[in-house]
């Protein structure tokens, strides 16, 4: 980690990392550790005074039927946008991976969604799938199927699903074209010559070679999931209709900012700040057994 | 191309030309809407082909501002945008090339305490601190100013974990030179390291840009004061007014401006931008 030849101590180095770790210590370590503090806390209806009361917050939500189906429901929606987003780019890869001197330019035309804020991505699909205006919701009226995200929970998931997967297949794409493309030639070319077509060629030797990448895509894809959709949340459903949207997120949000439930909004940090731990510590474990082609 | 296969080919390119289709569809859509004016866009069915008016609805956005953030002119919104992604991308990557300067050339006590410290921030996404970290800002005085806007979030582990890889990977050897020829730290930082750092640091600075411009919830929150509200949560107000009076080709049109700057980026730089991408998450 420190370098063979190397300078030796002086004020210098204390000065050089003192930038990142002073703003790291006042909008990180301290809000963090004030997050936690709060979630052992409960604050009176009035902000005035406030009990120490060890787990009860943590118990509360755990008790709470209506914490429990924010975890399922954030549960189902990060499965399904990993899910969607990841199957679409390994078949938009797989195919960009035959057609080697063109791949690039497909990539030009896929990758800039990428770059599109989540609000943003919010708005398109929301104004696409207007229950009145909308282009998508007067196509599906002509098979007589009368569709209002404001209304059905069911839709509204499915709308927010597909906002959030076509943001991120640009990504998955760029990692599942890179791992194929990084595989040797000669193994392909072999199988081809022993008779295996492109569809088992894919199966038997290109999806076992790139699992690396899929697996660390889909850790990616959850804490995308996760963390990145609030905007596209926000924006289109506000986590209705009757919080059949609302993930964790957006309960931390809902409950700290609109609903001034402090000490149960912190407790919720601290689950989300576990989590992300959790998914931190699974991704560098994935990282050293990263396989070489 | 292992075999020739003309039909599996063509199949390839078909799928590929949907899937390019599918995924600009929207913003098909939203161009559409934007070259309309207000009567035809609140008629069912929408157009599917351009209009004449798309000239005059920029004209309006820019000049005017749309819906609640009437007062607002849409052009001040992308100026602070701009503002914003240039401050997180330049502040994140100077923090950073320093820190990790500092760790990995330097022997001083701890050295190792200060390295967790910033690796405990990939842990500790604003989306989680959010209502802590702003009441520091607001403690701080900095709500409603740039300063609250981007400093925040700039201090980042991946960026610093990013410089530390591309500094192990200089040769020891320079430094032996460099101090030889009677250099310093900060002359050796200034003439070796950076020149060599050259396009990590540009292909870093595309991705903060994009993570910079895009910024939704942080602004949001420490924002009230419309003069320094951010493209990205323009659009949000907007959609807010438009459930009274919708006004979709002007929301549109913002939604154009909103992403173009990114997207521009990311088209122009591709490489840079995809050098980027693979060595900040890995």
């Amino acid at each position: 980690m420190l370098k063979r030849v190397h300078y030796k101590s002086s004020p210098l180095p204390y000065l050089l990392v003192m930038p990142q770790i002073i703003i790291t210590m006042v909008f990180f370590i301290w809000p963090a550790s004030q997050a936690l503090f709060q979630s052992v806390l409960i604050e009176d209806a009035f902000g005035l005074s406030s009990e120490f009361v060890w787990f009860e917050n943590f118990t509360a939500l755990f008790e709470d039927d209506l914490y429990l189906d924010t975890f399922k429901r954030t549960a189902v929606f990060s499965l399904l946008v990993a899910f969607s987003s990841m199957s679409v780019a390994l078949l938009l890869a797989g195919m960009a991976d035959r057609v080697v001197k063109a791949a690039t330019v497909y990539r030009t035309f896929l990758i800039w969604p990428y770059a599109v804020a989540p609000v943003v991505a919010g708005a398109l699909w929301m104004f696409m799938f207007d229950p009145t205006l909308g282009v998508m919701a007067t196509f599906l009226d002509l098979f007589g199927y009368d569709w209002n995200f404001r209304v059905n929970g069911g839709e509204a998931m499915v709308l927010v699903v597909i906002a959030a997967s076509w943001k991120q297949v640009s990504y998955n794409f760029l990692f599942f074209l890179a791992a194929m493309q990084s595989i040797p030639k000669s193994m392909i070319e072999a199988a081809a010559i022993d008779g295996a077509g492109p569809w088992r060629r894919f199966w038997s030797i290109v999806f076992p070679l790139i699992s690396p990448t899929t697996f660390f895509l889909l850790v990616m894809n959850i804490v995308y999931a996760f963390f990145d959709t609030f905007g596209i949340i926000h924006a289109i459903t506000k986590g209705g209709p009757a919080k059949a949207t609302e993930i964790l997120v957006y309960k931390v949000y809902n409950d700290g900012f609109i609903g001034l439930d402090l000490g149960g909004s912190a407790a919720q940090s601290v689950i989300l700040m576990v989590l992300v731990i959790a998914l931190t510590a699974i991704q560098f474990r994935y990282i050293e057994k990263k396989v070489d082609y | 191309m292992v075999e020739n296969r003309p039909f599996a080919t063509f199949v390839s390119h078909a799928v590929l030309v949907c899937g390019v289709l599918l995924i600009a569809f929207p913003i098909w859509i939203t161009f559409v809407a934007a070259s309309h004016d207000a009567v035809r866009i609140t008629q069912v069915p929408l157009p599917l082909w351009p209009g004449d008016q798309f000239f005059g609805n920029l004209y309006d956005t820019l000049t005017k501002g749309v819906g609640n953030a009437r007062e607002q002119s849409v052009g001040l919104m992308l100026l602070n945008s701009l503002a914003m992604a240039l401050m997180i991308a330049v502040g994140k990557i100077a923090i950073s090339l320093l820190s990790a300067f500092a760790i990995v050339y330097f022997d001083f006590r701890f050295r190792m305490f200060f390295f967790w410290i910033i690796f405990i921030t990939l842990m500790l996404p604003v989306e989680v601190r959010i209502l802590p970290t702003f009441s520091v800002v607001a403690n701080l005085g900095m709500l409603d100013t740039y300063l609250g806007l981007s400093v925040p979030l700039i201090a980042s582990a991946t960026a610093t974990f990013m410089f530390r890889q591309v500094f192990l990977t200089i040769p020891d050897e320079l430094l032996e030179a460099a101090r030889l020829d009677g250099a310093g730290p900060l002359r050796f930082f200034k003439d070796i390291l950076l020149p060599m750092s050259r396009t990590n640091i540009a292909a870093l600075f595309v991705i903060l840009f994009i993570y910079g411009w895009n910024q939704y919830l942080w602004p949001l929150l420490i924002t009230t004061d419309k003069s320094m509200y951010t493209i990205v949560m323009g659009i949000k107000q907007m959609l807010e007014a438009a459930e009274e009076s919708p006004e979709w080709h002007l929301i549109m049109m913002t939604t154009l401006l909103a992403m173009l700057p990114p997207v521009v980026v990311i088209v122009f730089m591709q490489k840079l931008f995809v050098k980027g991408l693979t060595e900040t998450e890995k």
